[in-house]
């Protein structure tokens, strides 16, 4: 589980939000809105102690991320899979050794048990036979495809997806999408998801978030979204140009 | 006091890097990845910047000494001690701010602005153990290598300038050469070496480490790890010389 507790950051005198504060069960899918430039990113990194924030908290599992010492906190991390947007692919090896990466260093498995793990995931991203290429060839999608593999080869238990379909083609986002919904159904994998893509949110998340104004502007089920009133949430969809 | 910010900052890096050194599973690939990105593949550039230096040193010092109060051999020896003492280690230093150093910032500063340093952390890794430590051990250990090797050919690029031109037969130059040949010399040249390699490739980690701001980010902090690893390779020169000669 995590918890999220009065957290408050900014970057010299710009003030990104403040006292955020909401709790994510497991195996639940959240996902995180709001409009460009509003912090969704930074939310995110904080999850991860990738950031920490001026003020607040946040709880994995009972765990203080912020009060944790270097090596307790890189064994947190280790429950975590994160894509990154433009996917953080290592340049310097090919597709396979990417998605081998963690594998190799964090576990003890032999080159031919990483072989199968790996083309397992590469199977499920739909992208068997590309392991050879260098990622410099991968397309957009295909490198998203890529980093998702490799956040979840060490099954993780929570997998953060910032933007995981922006720039995508319709049918590149909606395969994103069913494989976020598999991880999350299958794979048991509590989901965070930052995007502005309502037809994802719809899509796959279980509870929104929406980012507004310097701080948590809304949230509830996707039930409770349709039927909102907030009128700056209800602005933002409408800017979306999608219907609910 | 954004000196002094980035001094701190620097001296953080090197702390965490010197805390996880016995992590050597982590970062044994990259190492050897390094030895031959940083040595093996440096030996052209200083080998010619080695062979050129000795031979405009042997002209300009014949041309300077051209009396009869000195024996021709003295180009010679004093060929042979100002590369060994100084020019294979400063000259070999400077072009390697170029080569070895921007080449480490950019990779780094490229890693960072893509959130590949970021993927390495949140997956557990320690990117400092990953990417500083190997970075610089290899600048420790190959620096004082190509230094022996910008040495050897900077005396050779003498000798066969020297032969060559017809300024002074090669067995009278290396008799020079040899005759003040101090080995002592060749110590203090490996010392301030070991300590180039440190201070180009910790810069210039550092700064590729602390990158920011996209395309332009990177080129700035290639630029600044460049121009900052000369200017303290200058210093530490001058450091060196007033304690150790």
């Amino acid at each position: 589980m995590i918890e999220i507790k009065n957290l408050s950051k900014s970057f010299g005198e710009n003030l990104v939000w403040e006292n955020i504060k909401f709790d994510i069960s497991d195996g639940e899918t959240l996902a995180i809105i709001g409009k460009s430039g509003c912090g969704k990113s930074v939310l995110l990194k904080h999850l991860n102690a990738l950031l920490y924030p001026d003020k607040g908290e946040v709880v994995i599992d009972g765990y203080k991320l912020f009060e944790l010492s270097y090596a307790e906190l890189r064994k947190i991390r280790q429950k975590f899979g994160i894509l990154f947007q433009g996917g953080a692919l290592f340049d310097s090896i090919n597709t396979f050794e990417n998605v081998a990466f963690p594998l190799r260093y964090f576990t003890n498995l032999g080159e031919l048990e990483i072989r199968k793990k790996v083309e397992k995931a590469l199977e499920m991203v739909n992208l068997i036979g590309s392991g050879d290429k260098p990622t410099s060839a991968l397309s957009g999608g295909m490198r998203k495809r890529v980093g998702l593999a490799r956040a979840i080869i060490l099954e993780p238990e929570y997998v953060l997806y910032d933007e995981p379909t922006s720039g995508l083609d319709p049918q590149t986002s909606e395969e994103i999408n069913d494989l976020i919904i598999y991880m999350s159904e299958q794979l048991e994998i509590t989901s965070i998801v930052i995007t502005h893509d309502m037809h994802s949110v719809l899509q796959i998340a279980e509870k929104v978030m929406f980012l507004d104004q310097k701080k948590l502007s809304w949230h509830g089920t996707i039930e409770e979204m349709k039927s909102s009133t907030d009128e700056s949430l209800l602005d933002f969809i409408k800017a979306s140009e999608y219907q609910i | 006091m954004e000196a002094i910010r980035q001094l701190g900052q620097y001296a953080t890096l090197l702390y965490h890097a010197l805390r996880s050194i016995l992590e050597f599973s982590i970062y044994r690939k990259n190492l050897f990845q390094e030895f031959v990105k940083i040595g093996y593949e440096s030996i052209p550039i200083i080998m010619l910047t080695g062979v050129f230096t000795g031979a405009v040193l042997t002209l300009q010092t014949a041309y300077q000494l051209d009396t009869d109060f000195y024996p021709a051999s003295i180009v010679g020896s004093i060929v042979g001690q100002s590369i060994i003492i100084e020019l294979a280690a400063v000259i070999g230093a400077l072009v390697l701010a170029g080569k070895v150093g921007a080449r480490i910032s950019t990779e780094i500063g490229t890693m960072r602005v893509s959130e590949q340093i970021d993927a390495l952390e949140s997956m557990g890794f320690n990117s400092v153990t990953f990417l500083v430590i190997p970075r610089v051990l290899s600048g420790i250990f190959m620096f004082p290598v190509l230094y022996v090797i910008a040495a050897v050919t900077g005396i050779l690029g003498g000798l066969l300038a020297g032969s060559l031109d017809g300024i002074l037969p090669a067995a009278e130059f290396m008799q020079g050469a040899r005759e003040f040949f101090f080995p002592e010399d060749v110590v203090f040249g490996v010392v301030k070496s070991f300590v180039f390699g440190f201070v180009i490739t910790s810069i210039s980690s550092f700064k590729g480490y602390y990158a920011s701001g996209g395309a332009e980010g990177v080129g700035n902090a290639t630029t600044q790890a460049t121009v900052l690893s000369c200017i303290y390779v200058l210093l530490s020169d001058f450091v060196l010389a007033a304690l150790l000669l």
